[in-house]
């Protein structure tokens, strides 16, 4: 592999990973705090399933990298140089937003773990492989939910309209194409990202539709978390979340 | 004879009680391995994936509503049970089992 690839894939499986971390980071807030103990371990075990992912995919780049760590990836970088999309930083809101947040990058995820089972860089087709099936029931869940909240009562319909309106800006970011993203899809590592947005849209429209949700008509998509640029909320969550190991840098556990 | 109850009390603003029998391997009786609650089918199947098929070896799930077992009572143990007890020939004690089973 050649130095150029190297840096490319390094940045690409940052941005894979920090979704994943930074996703499974917010479900996991709803620890102890989910409307019914059934949904509380739901919640608690797709995080972990998107925890672990993250972390294969953070290993694989602190290996790309050279002299750091997964760890070191996840502790002491600032939020600027996280690479994670706007929308899994999101706050989780009312259970509505939550769960709408989940099936917008769910799906995207699951399509894209779909794809990558077929990289010619085996250890990431290899974690795409793995994580496969865990997707699957992921989108599962949030679909399940999605009707349910949807088609449910006026109170469950209005909140989780008003969580689609305010999370739809978030969504155009997944499917943008970038050099990184295109040099990446000509050696057959990755796909392109807009390749997805089609059966994304697809399966988005028919779902809310069932749900007797309206999709939202076009409008101006937000951008920037592949480059650093984040909304506030990434900061406040890093704090919580890196506080222990940068209070006690050597510490073991 | 009567119903188990629990979910017929329409003040509760609980989920519906739900059983879950898991089957660890496929030809093996799916046992009962407890209960959740859950507002339908689909989700009393995902629930019952959650907790109680994440960790253990299972092939097969079932979920039925607690409400819809019929129960026997404590007032039903004497004329059920009991006359089994001095019947010491319905046993099959007087066999010898083969190498490696149990006979409770």
């Amino acid at each position: 592999m050649d130095r150029s690839t190297q840096d490319y894939l390094f940045e690409y499986c940052l941005r894979l990973g920090d979704d994943l971390l930074v996703v499974g980071h917010r479900l996991s807030e709803w620890c102890g705090h989910a409307p019914i103990l059934e949904e509380d371990i739901a919640l608690a075990n797709i995080a972990l399933d998107c925890i672990g992912q993250g972390s294969f995919v953070l290993d694989l780049a602190a290996a790309l990298k050279g002299a750091t760590t997964a760890d070191r990836l996840v502790y002491f970088r600032e939020a600027i140089d996280y690479r994670n999309c706007l929308l899994v930083e999101q706050p989780n809101g009312d259970f509505a937003s939550t769960l709408v947040r989940q099936f917008f990058f769910g799906l995207y995820h699951h399509l894209l773990t779909d794809r990558l089972r077929s990289s010619t860089y085996l250890p990431l087709a290899g974690i795409a492989q793995k994580a496969f099936k865990e997707t699957e029931y992921h989108v599962r869940h949030s679909s399940q939910w999605m009707l349910r909240l949807g088609d449910g009562t006026e109170e469950s319909h209005s909140r989780s309209q008003r969580a689609v309106n305010d999370l739809w800006q978030f969504t155009g970011e997944l499917f943008e194409t970038d050099e990184i993203d295109s040099a990446l899809a000509g050696a057959g590592i990755t796909q392109r990202s807009e390749s997805l947005r089609n059966e994304w849209m697809q399966r988005t429209t028919d779902l809310l539709s069932n749900a007797t949700l309206t999709v939202p008509a076009d409008s101006f998509m937000q951008s920037g978390g592949r480059r650093g640029k984040h909304t506030e909320h990434l900061g406040h969550m890093l704090a919580e979340m890196q506080i222990v190991a940068r209070s006690f840098p050597e510490a073991t556990w | 004879m009567k119903s188990n109850g629990q979910t017929a009390d329409r003040h509760n603003d609980q989920w519906e009680l739900w059983e879950v029998f898991v089957q660890a391997t496929a030809g093996q009786p799916h046992e009962h391995a407890g209960s959740l609650r859950a507002p339908d089918a689909e989700f009393a199947l995902q629930n019952a994936r959650d907790v109680f098929a994440r960790r253990g070896k299972v092939c097969s799930l079932w979920v039925v509503k607690a409400g819809d077992i019929a129960a026997s009572t404590p007032d039903d143990a004497k004329a059920f049970f009991d006359p089994a007890d001095d019947k010491i020939y319905r046993h099959p004690h007087f066999y010898k089992l083969p190498r490696g089973m149990s006979s409770e």
